[in-house]
């Protein structure tokens, strides 16, 4: 059965060794994982294409995946089923600076989009914290969010056109490098965030936008959560809009800093990292009525970047505070819930509560200027009594989350670990309506199966 | 030596040094086997998912397991890259130690290679001077390019003509005809014991006596044993721990600890095992108080310099270099290893006249590896040949760098390719411009 496969990609592309099948069967997410039957590796649509009619002869499911790096289990395996990697299929296909596009391969990684934007003096805003491996499949299929949402949103807003390889191996292209197209649906954006259970996705048409001439970055330090909370609120209402206003917590900042050692402050409450870009005489403006804001609004001291190295490594380290965080325990655990700005101090506050009422540790730390916080959970999957606590406490702070008008997940997907909530949030005409898109692009549920929702 | 009588190595291991990979993947552009493949087996998060697959009794330790940790470099990139704080290098260790005890790569030539080297040649220090004699013999007396040029070498098989091209160009005099066992400045301020290595010791003697000659003008008696024997960092890093901790044991008992402020290494590959005898002798009665004092006492040679401020001596110091443009290409165990990153640079920047030129990954494996340029000679090839192109991007004559196993590897590639690069530790060149002050 195999065979077929085989003759298709060669050996080397089809992998069903136990080494190579336990290694492909999980992605980010603490505590999900399972064997598929088998991995392959295609390079072209048409191998794309050749693996989905393959799979539709054999009723094998197809659980597409890039780097692996997902947070809700979206991308691990299917029980029986194959594993189509796109890490391969990875050329960079033409930049074209007349229209400000780039069009990519699936398994082109967030970094070199970013480096091939750059090099021509272009920029390629989000910037999820795993861009160095991410591929930009995957940035797609999660709608994946960053550091810069705030000023320049998440990656739906830089996709202008796709290709897609259909659960009945139909190849279309979606959208156009047109600037305004509004021919037919926007089937584009149906895909956009679809995780991998409407089709494949095998180009990406990408929009770029001039490289910002200059930023600056600085650092607010606060000895209470809600104050650094409050700050954002007010640079919102102001209003600016900076790139960047990251927040991290006491345990947050603790984690990061014994792993980067760039000398955060030990002793504080919260920080707010702070960056904005633009015009150096607009953002030299925006920068100083922050700081002033900042100090209004309770901050200890507040610092500037003073080089570029220094910058850079204010951000780097930041991308860093998710993994940074297991260094705690031994199982990390990581959220993704937003709400409305106005309610972050609410949110921001519930949380602490929480971890306080259940006995659990959490260290939390966000994108604060889009409302988007990530609890992370730092407990120990061994310790089954722990575990139930953790859960206990994640499911009042979704509850809370949705009561204040926000989302279960910001920017990581539902996948396996938010599948649970979802109906929380939807009310039974949106579960209706994505289990008829489902039915309609995949009847036969070979998609990877099991993500997001259950058909009915 | 028997490991049988432990069990799986890996299910004794404390579970949680496994847990502490979250597989956020932050390692695999780092990896430069990932790199070359884009197989996740051949990741830094795929190699743990797999010793944890062991520990968790999911999967047996085959020989694709086995083949998989040989094909690690263990260059330890992963170690610098992951914010979690996974200790890679001892997993690395104790995943290779097992694949040792289950025998599982077991061969008759394969059981006959290592025991004659690990065991034997590398016990035995006679021995090993006697070996290298026959080397610099064979080089010297010109057998070696009347071979090469007599076209024989075609009929060779590829793996023996690739390991002949690195065989390793030994020195006439070895580092005890070279450095006498104490010798001290004119005003000491510190007294040092000088690690003179195995190889490095008949390989680059020369750097062991530029080492004594930098140590002395910074004010350091430097008492250098002789004998020595390996440091047993290559059987560690080859899954023989027992015999790392024989190797271990002899080595501590050659230097008076109390002595000594500081035991000074130049080899990153053997440093990077040095420093940790504590933890590879913490379960021995007699000599883990000896062991911990030992890795607190080990430096590597630029980290000590760093240290007693040898930088601002330099600077002020009435000499020029005798190099202009010279680049550093890092250790992977001197800089993701020990993480000795900066010191280095801030010698070579601290030598009058001397201009660094940034090296583009610099940190990236030469491919060198400990033994890892015979054992996978294809990969080591292609890294060794990566990293030539981004030397010659620098445009500088000179590369430097700090370990034997790297001085080595980039020397044989730059003759394969016919260029002239001229190969040398970073100590080397400070030595050389002591030695014969420019006048300026």
């Amino acid at each position: 059965m195999l065979n077929d496969l085989i003759h298709l990609l060669g050996n080397d592309r089809v992998l069903t060794r136990i080494e190579d099948l336990m290694v492909y069967s999980f992605d980010s997410t603490a505590t999900l994982g399972q064997l598929p039957v088998v991995v392959v590796f295609p390079k072209t649509t048409f191998e794309v294409q050749a693996v989905m009619e393959w799979a539709r002869t054999n009723r094998t499911p197809v659980v597409s995946r890039g780097s692996g790096t997902g947070l809700s289990g979206g991308s691990v395996p299917a029980a029986g089923g194959i594993v189509l990697c796109l890490s391969q299929f990875n050329r960079i296909l033409e930049l074209d600076r007349n229209n400000l596009t780039l069009l990519v391969e699936p398994g082109v990684t967030t970094q070199q989009i970013a480096e091939a934007a750059a090099g021509v003096g272009l920029f390629y805003p989000p910037d999820p914290g795993s861009m160095k491996i991410s591929t930009i499949g995957g940035n797609v299929a999660n709608n994946s969010g960053g550091l810069r949402g705030l000023k320049y949103g998440v990656t739906r807003d830089y996709v202008m056109g796709l290709e897609v390889v259909l659960a009945d191996g139909t190849v279309t292209w979606l959208g156009s490098k047109c600037v305004k197209d509004v021919a037919g649906l926007s089937l584009k954006d149906l895909f956009v965030g679809s995780e991998g259970v409407l089709g494949v996705i095998t180009k990406v048409l990408l929009k770029l936008v001039p490289k910002p001439a200059a930023r600056e970055t600085m650092l607010a330090v606060y000895n209470n959560l809600e104050q650094a909370a409050q700050t954002v609120s007010a640079i919102i209402a102001h209003p600016i809009i900076p790139c960047t206003l990251e927040f991290l917590d006491r345990t947050t900042i603790q984690c990061v800093e014994d792993y980067a050692k760039i000398g955060l402050p030990l002793d504080a409450e919260a920080i707010l990292l702070i960056e904005t870009d633009g015009h150096p005489i607009v953002i030299a403006e925006e920068i100083a009525a922050m700081e002033a804001i900042a100090i209004q609004n309770g901050a200890l001291r507040v610092q500037r970047a003073k080089t570029e190295e220094e910058r850079l490594s204010l951000a780097a380290a930041r991308r860093t505070a998710f993994s940074a965080l297991a260094r705690r325990r031994p199982t990390t655990i990581l959220e993704d819930v937003t709400v409305p700005r106005s309610e972050l101090s609410k949110l921001v506050k519930f949380i602490q509560q929480t971890a306080q009422k259940h006995q659990v540790e959490v260290g939390t730390f966000g994108h604060f200027g889009d409302g988007n916080v990530h609890p992370t959970f730092l407990t120990n999957e061994k310790n089954k009594e722990e575990m139930h606590r953790v859960e206990e406490a994640m499911s009042e702070i979704f509850d809370f989350t949705i009561q204040l008008g926000g989302t279960i997940t910001g920017e990581h997907g539902v996948g396996l670990a938010k599948k649970p909530y979802l109906p929380r949030q939807f009310d039974e005409g949106s579960m209706g309506l994505l289990r008829l898109i489902k039915n309609a692009l995949d009847p036969e549920n070979r998609l990877n199966p099991g993500k997001i929702f259950d058909p009915a | 030596m028997n490991l049988a009588q432990h069990g799986n190595l890996l299910q004794n291991l404390d579970y949680s040094v496994l847990q502490q990979c979250m597989h956020c993947g932050m390692c695999l552009p780092t990896c430069p086997t990932y790199d070359l493949t884009k197989l996740e087996r051949h990741s830094p998060r795929g190699r743990i998912a797999l010793m944890r697959a062991i520990a968790d009794d999911k999967i047996e330790v085959t020989r694709t397991f086995g083949e998989e940790m040989y094909f690690c470099l263990g260059c330890l990139a992963c170690k610098t890259a992951c914010p979690a704080g996974v200790d890679y290098p001892h997993l690395f260790e104790m995943a290779r130690a097992e694949v040792e005890r289950t025998g599982v790569l077991n061969s008759p030539s394969r059981k006959l290679i290592r025991w004659s080297i690990l065991s034997v040649l590398f016990s035995r220090q006679p021995l090993l001077h006697f070996f290298g004699r026959l080397l610099y013999l064979y080089e010297a007396t010109g057998i070696q390019a009347l071979l090469r040029k007599s076209g024989l070498m075609k009929w060779m098989p590829k793996r023996l003509r690739q390991m002949e091209r690195l065989t390793p160009t030994i020195q006439r005099r070895f580092s005890h005809e070279l450095i006498r066992p104490d010798e001290t400045p004119a005003a000491p301020q510190f007294t040092v014991g000088l690690l003179t290595g195995c190889v490095q010791d008949m390989m680059y003697a020369d750097v062991n006596r530029d080492t004594a000659d930098v140590l002395l003008a910074a004010g350091c008696r430097v008492v250098t044993p002789r004998g020595q024997l390996c440091c047993g960092s290559l059987h560690a890093h080859n899954g023989e721990l027992e015999l790392a901790r024989e190797f271990a044991r002899k080595l501590v008992d050659q230097f008076n600890l109390d002595e000594v402020d500081a035991i000074i290494t130049n080899a990153g590959g053997c440093g990077s095992h040095l420093r940790h005898y504590d933890r590879l002798l913490e379960d021995d009665p007699v000599y883990s108080k000896k062991a911990a004092i030992w890795s607190s006492k080990l430096k590597d040679i630029h980290e000590w310099l760093i240290e007693i401020k040898f930088d601002l001596q330099l600077q002020s110091a009435p000499i020029q270099s005798h190099r202009q443009r010279v680049t550093y290409h890092e250790s992977c165990h001197l800089s993701h290893g020990q993480g000795i990153v900066k010191q280095p640079r801030r010698l070579l920047q601290s030598l009058p006249g001397l201009e660094l030129v940034e090296l583009p990954e610099s940190n990236w494996c030469c491919g060198s590896a400990g033994v890892y340029n015979l054992t996978q000679p294809d990969t080591a090839a292609q890294l060794a040949e990566r990293k030539l192109d981004h030397i010659l991007e620098t445009g500088c004559a000179t590369v430097v760098t700090a370990n034997p196993g790297c001085l080595l590897q980039l020397q044989k590639f730059a003759e394969g390719r016919s260029l002239k690069l001229e190969v040398l530790h970073p100590i080397s060149i400070i030595a050389s411009a002591l030695r014969k002050p420019k006048a300026i």
